[in-house]
């Protein structure tokens, strides 16, 4: 095992008034990994994401990214942001910029690049997601799998060195998850470091390198998708997994 | 001592304007409902002559300042008759609101559900018992957070009427700080004056509306 | 009547080089309101939603204050009632003053809640790229919520340019006021005033055709002013 993670999560404590949501959570992961998080609603999944991103800040336990520890005081959060990036459910585009800009904006913005360098990349981040030739289109000029595929682009802009996506395409059609899941696929064969909160089953067996199934706050089980799919340790894990499996297939 | 003395003499005088203030804006806001609910129903349902007049009205009357209508009705009723000048003041008042008004009605009527038409006349109503007495009703309703508006514009834009000299809360502001000579006082006096009768306002608004909105 | 009409032709014609003028008067007055109106507006309606708890009570309380209370008091308490606390200011100056600060709480206001109508989620992606709360505020919640504010906006322009003709009240020479010298000089306040409407109706006529082109202008696809 690689001694060194790119993100480790300590005992995680996370409550929003009398509710607490993560309790003691302990998680870490290897570069290039891809892990796909899975539980039922409301466990957590997207607060943990939002924590790891300190877009809420947890009540107690710790967080290192690339051996430095970013729930340390004095810490600038938005430092550590630009080195993970997000992708959200229901995409959160800038609604006032087209494809090109939403892409740019971090670029001219956060990471100083002077407008024809983000420019350029802008467009090699398109390319990448396959969407050049919307560059000059609205969100609402976009369908929901172009939007996603614009958000990752977004994201990818800032040269993250973790992303995460939370349920990236549950507010989409059947038919257009596809094309947001190959995009995701090809990240993480050019080794990108990923965690992936979601329920197909299909992308957790194809290209996860490992499934965490998180229930009650904490994990309660977690390993290679053959092992978590076909013989888990917990009863709880075979449940909840056979459930989501035959949702799956009934959704096809 | 002699400071809160003359405070509360100054008060005093320019409270017995509130009265005065008050029924303006109660006049106005009454012959502004009467214009206003009968253009927006010949805007919505008129014939096309009627529609146009409404139309005209409403865009027209919008577009000139409060204070333009008040002194061209003021000179207009003072020809035909004898008004005194707080029945003429609060006339004008209430033709330049009628126009606003008569727009927050028009889109209360146009946000009735349309099946609503419809179902009256199946159950065997006129057009006119439909609009009487299902379509009325509940455009009223509609209206109310609009109308609540419109009401706090009329009780500020009352001070207007100031100008054919109607003794409200401004004018007696005015007069009181003529004799004092301490404008700061009597203005300042007369702002608070105002300032409690919108807020005590809004909540009766308020209060009204909960009562009476109708969801949609 | 022909004799009627040609009367009012000439008086028309008599009066019109004046009402130019004082058409220019309210003009300028209008235009540098709103100018000031936007300069204190703007900030203040920021401050409004993200500033810190003392701030958002103090715009508060200038908002309440001038929503609240009648233009033309406000005005007089300014001319009048400034010099008692040893601040005289001029006919034009009371007038810039007390309908910039008018219209800056009113602006103010449009602009929280179209900062407010903005999806959470936009903040939350801008924070996730790494922008801070201010740039995030800058270049995403504040750009949207502008092209939101922009028919409220219109409103505010064509509002300030009939409140305007109040400040004749404290004798500036604007349309209302050479209205009203010139009524008393001729005698003839019907004509005038109906002349001065007219000056009006095609003011705001042509103001209200120049905001809306400029708002078609400016319309991005799924981002528009009206409530959804
Ligand atoms: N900002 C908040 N304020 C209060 N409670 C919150 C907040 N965010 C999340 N919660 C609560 O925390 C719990 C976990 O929410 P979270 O969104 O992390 O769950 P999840 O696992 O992502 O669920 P889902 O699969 O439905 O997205 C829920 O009970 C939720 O109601
Ligand atoms: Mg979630």
């Amino acid at each position: 095992m690689n001694p060194t993670p790119i993100l480790r999560v300590e005992e995680l404590y996370k409550s929003f008034g009398q509710t607490a949501v993560l309790k003691g959570f302990s998680l870490s992961i290897q570069p290039q990994e891809v892990a796909v998080l899975v539980g039922p609603s409301g466990s957590g999944k997207s607060t943990l994401l939002r924590c790891i991103n300190l877009l809420d800040p947890p009540n107690a336990g710790r967080i290192w990214l690339e051996q430095e520890e970013i729930t340390a005081a004095g810490v600038n959060p938005d430092r550590i942001r630009q080195r993970i990036g997000m992708v959200f459910q229901d995409f959160n585009l800038f609604t006032h910029l087209t494809a090109l800009g939403n892409v740019m904006v971090g670029l001219t913005k956060v990471r100083k690049m002077h407008k024809k360098e983000a420019h350029e990349l802008a467009l090699f981040e398109l390319e990448r997601v396959g969407l050049v030739d919307r560059a000059g289109h609205y969100p609402a000029q976009l369908s929901g799998g172009q939007k996603q595929r614009v958000a990752i682009a977004r994201a990818l802009g800032m040269d993250p060195h973790l992303m995460l996506f939370d349920e990236p395409t549950s507010a989409l059609d059947p038919e257009l998850t596809g094309e947001v899941l190959e995009v995701m696929q090809q990240l993480a064969s050019e080794g990108m470091t990923m965690i992936v909160v979601s329920h197909e089953m299909g992308f957790a067996r194809q290209v996860a390198s490992r499934v965490v199934f998180l229930e009650g706050g904490v994990v309660v089980e977690q390993g290679p998708p053959a092992q978590m799919f076909e013989r888990p340790a917990q009863e709880r894990t075979r449940v909840f997994l056979r459930k989501i499996a035959d949702l799956d297939e009934r959704s096809r | 001592m002699e400071f809160v003395q003359k405070l509360v003499t100054t008060f005093n005088f320019i409270v017995q304007g509130l009265w005065v203030t008050l029924g303006v804006t109660a006049v106005a806001l009454a012959v502004g409902l009467l214009l206003g609910i009968s253009m927006a129903v010949l805007r919505v349902y008129g014939n096309p002559f009627w529609r146009t007049v409404a139309a005209l009205y409403s865009v027209l009357v919008r577009a000139v300042p409060v204070i333009v209508i008040v002194f061209v009705l003021f000179f207009v009723i003072a020809g035909f008759v004898n008004l005194s000048p707080f029945l003429a003041g609060s006339l004008a008042l209430g033709v330049a609101s009628g126009a606003y008004q008569s727009e927050i009605f028009r889109g209360a009527f146009q946000a009735v559900l349309p099946g609503q038409m419809v179902a009256a006349r199946a159950i065997g109503m006129s057009r006119r018992q439909a609009i009487q007495s299902i379509l009325l009703p509940q455009a009223l309703r509609l209206a109310l957070p609009g109308w609540g508006n419109e009401a706090t514009l009329v009780l500020k834009d009352s001070t207007l009427v100031f100008v054919v000299g109607v003794p409200e809360i401004l004018r007696r502001a005015q007069q009181v700080s003529a004799r004092t000579l301490e404008p700061f006082v009597a203005f300042g006096i007369a702002l608070l004056l105002y300032l409690a009768l919108t807020l005590w306002m809004t909540q009766l608004l308020q209060w009204v509306e909960r009562r009476y909105r109708l969801q949609i | 009547m022909d004799e009627k009409m040609e009367r009012v032709v000439e008086l028309f014609g008599a009066v019109a080089p004046l009402l130019w003028q004082g058409t220019g008067v309210t003009l300028q007055i209008a235009a540098l309101s709103l100018l000031l109106g936007m300069a204190i507006g703007l900030p203040a309606g920021i401050a409004r939603v993200y500033g810190p708890r003392w701030l958002q009570q103090a715009t508060g309380t200038y908002v309440v204050l001038v929503q609240g209370t009648p233009l033309l008091i406000q005005l007089f308490l300014v001319y009048y009632g400034l010099p008692d606390l040893g601040l005289t200011l001029g006919r034009l100056e009371a007038a810039f003053l007390t309908l910039g600060l008018n219209s800056g709480a009113y602006q103010a206001e449009y602009l929280r809640g179209a900062l407010q109508a903005v999806p959470v989620g936009q903040m939350t992606a801008a924070r996730a790229l790494g922008m801070s709360q201010g740039q995030a505020v800058r270049s995403i919640v504040l750009p949207q919520a502008l092209r939101l504010v922009l028919p409220a906006w219109s409103n505010e322009v064509v509002a300030m340019l009939k409140y305007t003709a109040v400040v004749f009240l404290i004798a500036v020479p604007d349309l209302m006021g050479q209205a009203k010298i010139l009524a008393s000089r001729y005698f003839a306040p019907i004509p005038i005033y109906l002349i001065v409407a007219v000056f009006y109706i095609v003011l705001v006529g042509i103001t209200y055709g120049v905001l809306r082109q400029l708002e078609r202008r400016l319309r991005v696809p799924g981002l528009t002013g009206e409530p959804t």
